[in-house]
């Protein structure tokens, strides 16, 4: 699995998801720049947290119109699996790959905890290893901004395509998402966005690894 | 031309900001606020020959980046 992660001026993550892939896949991931208007030869690409841009304007909205995120979303739009996590799932969103908007928090406080996921959808390029109900992750949230909202049309929709792929567990939502939505795929089950961090779950010093499974799902889809 | 967008949150998104807002206020002893919404105002300067061409400049600016549809509406205002 060859993998490309897009660095943004704000982008803080983007070496836990480099340390998540070289422990997954095996191989060194290419870190590509906001301002390249195209992608290395990969198959899989991801979309860091952070704080692009300082979060200006709304988060994830000016990342979201950077030069390379036209290679992004042609390479998603292959088929190719992409996931974004915490600020790349905001970019995501802003980009129309994804739909609905993140919203600041409900309790209008930076969460920074663990959260237990459970996966709602096992039909996704990232979730393909997992039981729905059953698989439960624990992994790490850390964000501002993280309230996913959806008018209750689109919810219908998302629910009836099966295109929840995780919840946060009952009494658990940090943030106020809808229908505790943790994380959404698009039409095609390849593009993943998420606000919890798999790639901070990917080391048992740094508390668990359950995170690696979202890694290991897209060896076992490929 | 000097341009004017205000932006709002959409009446049924809710807005925890406006509301601790409104906490704060009802802590100072402002009473009888019902509701706050908080939103932003954006002014930019733009070249038009006429307020119709800077209103469809802004337009397009709100719908590509500006304001987010899903969450947000907007209203433009030309100056002069």
């Amino acid at each position: 699995m060859r993998a490309a992660i897009v660095v943004f001026p704000g982008s803080n993550r983007e070496r836990d998801m480099a340390l998540a892939c070289r422990r997954a896949f095996g191989k060194e991931p290419e870190l590509v720049w906001h301002r390249d208007t195209s992608l290395p030869d990969v198959d899989f690409v991801a979309l860091p947290g952070g704080f692009s841009y300082g979060d200006y304007l709304r988060p994830g909205a000016i990342a979201a119109r950077a030069p390379i995120m036209r290679a992004v979303i042609d390479h998603a739009s292959r088929g190719a699996p992409v996931l974004g996590v915490c600020n790349g799932f905001q970019i995501m969103i802003e980009a129309g790959m994804l739909p609905g908007a993140l919203l600041r928090n409900a309790t209008l406080n930076f969460v920074c905890r663990n959260t237990t996921l459970i996966c709602a959808s096992s039909n996704s390029a990232f979730t393909y290893g997992m039981e729905v109900d059953k698989t439960k992750l624990t992994v790490p949230v850390a964000h501002h901004d993280g309230g996913y909202f959806v008018t209750p049309d689109m919810l219908q929709v998302l629910e009836a395509e099966d295109r929840v792929a995780f919840r946060y567990a009952p009494g658990e939502n940090p943030n106020g998402s809808t229908a505790d939505i943790a994380g959404v795929m698009n039409g095609g089950r390849n593009v993943v966005g998420l606000m919890p961090h798999p790639e901070n779950a990917t080391d048992p010093l740094a508390g668990g690894t359950d995170g690696l499974e979202l890694f290991q799902s897209l060896l076992e889809a490929a | 031309m000097k341009a004017r967008v205000a932006i709002r949150l959409r009446p049924d998104v809710l807005d925890p900001q406006g509301k601790a807002i409104g906490q704060a206020l009802g802590t100072l002893g402002f009473s009888g606020v019902d509701s706050v919404r908080q939103g932003k105002l954006i002014e930019l300067d733009v070249e038009a020959s006429d307020a119709a061409t800077a209103k469809d400049k802004v337009k397009a600016m709100c719908e590509r980046l500006l304001a987010n549809p899903v969450i947000e509406d907007y209203e433009i205002e030309i100056e002069g």
